[in-house]
């Protein structure tokens, strides 16, 4: 920048509005995280300490203004004989087994199916995207209009084809699970579909097509080419699928509120309701702690198996 | 196409059920009258208040993709073009892919305390303090590898020619990255659109109320009105099937957020 043209001018000392540009210039990188770092501290880092204090506390509204007390490892106290928590815990790890490994297994088959053509991958990519973006509420109303025991679809289809007597569906202790997972299915299967596909797409097409000059047939390719390629894209999918699984709680909220009985009692579900239905704070906060537990270890897992596969 | 039909047959279903009279839905047959009644019903401010709710759906909405997508690009830029250490950088992505995990009923009694103590409890202001721990994560990354796309000649270029930081940010990188910012807000629109359960907690009136919550209430003291519970699930999945009309390729990257790179 300096050149003998510029020498020979006596230097004009900075502006202030520069001066400012500079130290601005200088410091962007702290100004344009500042944001992003404010609300992490304000709306999760501050949260997360209130859960721990909650969690040790009872709590109480009192006109509008939150009244603490300290009561230590009380609310572990009352996990251990809650009779309703190993109940949530066996139901969420049911749904979350259930779904994840018939989900795998359906958009594998689907997605190895479809990819072959063209055309089939572009349709299936559209419509399979709808069920990932619409309201969770919405599914469960659908599915609701779907089981109704007098007018849903499914029961109608079944009087049609020569049933006489149909199931109440979520109204059925027996049924109510499957109902509620084949709701998640329809949502779900989606998500891994498009997983996979992006894995098989990503796959060198070379090797399938020397192993078929070399006279392989299409299920050799498959389970010896094809499946062994696929499977880092595999495993980080179902963990991915498995940390997700845990969340579920709208469909259920509406289609069952975890009923009947405890059938489809899941822990967001009962966290929920120990929250909002009995107001106490403080328990909630405590299995809300113990759930944020648990999914660290999956999460820990994850990172740790799961990311360098994609 | 067995998925595909077991996709498509309860929206079609639901938007059938839309559209009949009662007298319809329970007679079983396949031929009925179209009729509006159901829509009119449910916007019909002297009998429901979802156009009360639709416009709180949409506040939060649009308020929640406009803070998400100024923290979000800011946040991305520095990440992706600025000098961080690894360690800083990478505890941050961490965090914020973690929290991206978490269930979020977790966060369900700090917020109602932060709500309270901040007297925004039952408004939409609450509801989009949860949107915004919910949609960040996802913008972020998107746009992430948006930034990172961008050659680092182009902002150096802007900056020989006496533009500042600020300026080739705004001016030069931001323009560039249209269709990132695009996506990222579309996701962060329809994200906050489909929340239940921080519209569910952070609530107690139609003053600060959404969708979802209208139609959950609807539905479970109304188990029998078919027509109206159809046609709210529809129209609350309008939003839904406009994005998938029209942007594709990045939705699919923020909804398998941390499976798929690149």
């Amino acid at each position: 920048m300096q050149s003998s043209l510029d020498s020979s001018l006596p230097p004009k000392p900075p502006s202030l509005v520069s001066r400012f540009g500079n130290f601005v210039d200088r410091t962007f990188q702290y100004w344009t995280i500042a944001p992003l770092v404010i609300v992490l501290l304000m709306l999760v880092a501050y949260p997360t300490f209130q859960l721990l204090r909650m969690s040790v506390s009872e709590v109480d509204i009192v006109k509008g203004q939150a009244v603490w007390e300290f009561v230590g490892l009380k609310h572990l106290e009352t996990a251990l004989q809650d009779p309703v928590v190993p109940t949530a815990l066996k139901n969420t790890l049911i749904f979350v087994i259930a779904v994840v490994i018939i989900e795998t297994f359906l958009a594998l088959v689907i997605s190895i199916l479809v990819s072959r053509s063209k055309h089939l991958v572009g349709l299936y990519r559209t419509v399979l995207l709808i069920p990932l973006l619409v309201p969770p509420i919405a599914i469960g109303t659908m599915w609701r209009l779907m089981y109704d025991y007098n007018y849903g679809f499914i029961n109608q289809v079944l009087k049609l084809i020569g049933f006489v007597s149909v199931p109440t569906w979520t109204a059925d202790p027996q049924l109510a699970m499957p109902s509620v997972v084949l709701v998640d299915l329809w949502h779900w299967t989606s998500f891994m579909f498009l997983i996979i596909l992006a894995g098989l797409e990503s796959m060198p097409q070379e090797v399938n097509e020397a192993a078929r000059v070399d006279g392989a047939s299409e299920f050799q390719v498959l389970r010896y080419i094809t499946l062994p390629l696929l499977r880092p894209t595999l495993i980080t999918a179902i963990m991915l699928r498995t940390i997700f699984a845990f969340k579920v709680f709208d469909e259920i909220f509406l289609l069952t509120s975890g009923g009947p009985g405890t059938a489809t009692e899941v822990i967001s579900l009962y966290i929920y309701k120990v929250f909002s239905g009995q107001f106490r704070l403080g328990y909630a906060s405590f299995l809300a702690l113990g759930l944020s537990f648990i999914i660290s270890i999956f999460v820990i897992f994850y990172r740790r198996f799961g990311r360098h596969a994609a | 196409m067995l998925l595909v039909a077991f996709t498509l047959i309860p929206i079609f279903f639901t938007f059938l059920t839309s559209f009949k009279f009662f007298r319809d839905i329970t007679s079983g047959s396949l031929r009925f009258t179209p009729t509006l009644v159901n829509y009119q019903r449910l916007f019909d401010p002297a009998q429901s208040n979802f156009l009360r709710l639709t416009s709180n759906s949409l506040i939060i909405a649009a308020g929640t993709m406009a803070i998400v997508l100024v923290i979000a690009s800011l946040a991305a830029y520095s990440l992706s073009r600025l000098p961080w250490r690894p360690l800083w950088s990478g505890l941050l992505l961490g965090t914020i892919l973690f929290i991206h995990m978490l269930p979020p009923v977790i966060f369900l009694g700090p917020f109602y305390l932060i709500a309270r103590s901040l007297n925004i409890y039952d408004t939409v202001l609450a509801v989009m303090m949860g949107h915004i721990v919910l949609n960040l994560p996802t913008a972020t990354w998107i746009l992430l590898d948006f930034f990172a796309d961008i050659p680092k000649e182009l902002e150096e270029a802007a900056m020989v020619d006496g533009a500042n930081r600020f300026q080739s940010l705004t001016q030069v990188l931001i323009p560039i990255i249209q269709p990132g910012i695009a996506a990222a807000g579309a996701l962060a629109f329809i994200f906050s659109w489909r929340d239940f359960l921080f519209a569910l907690s952070l609530t107690s009136t139609p003053s600060g109320m959404t969708i979802p919550v209208g139609i959950s209430s609807f539905v479970q003291e109304y188990s029998i009105r078919y027509g109206e519970m159809a046609a709210g699930a529809f129209f609350a999945m309008v939003p839904a099937l406009l994005m998938v009309a029209f942007a594709q390729r990045y939705i699919i990257k923020g909804l398998t957020l941390g499976a798929l790179k690149g």
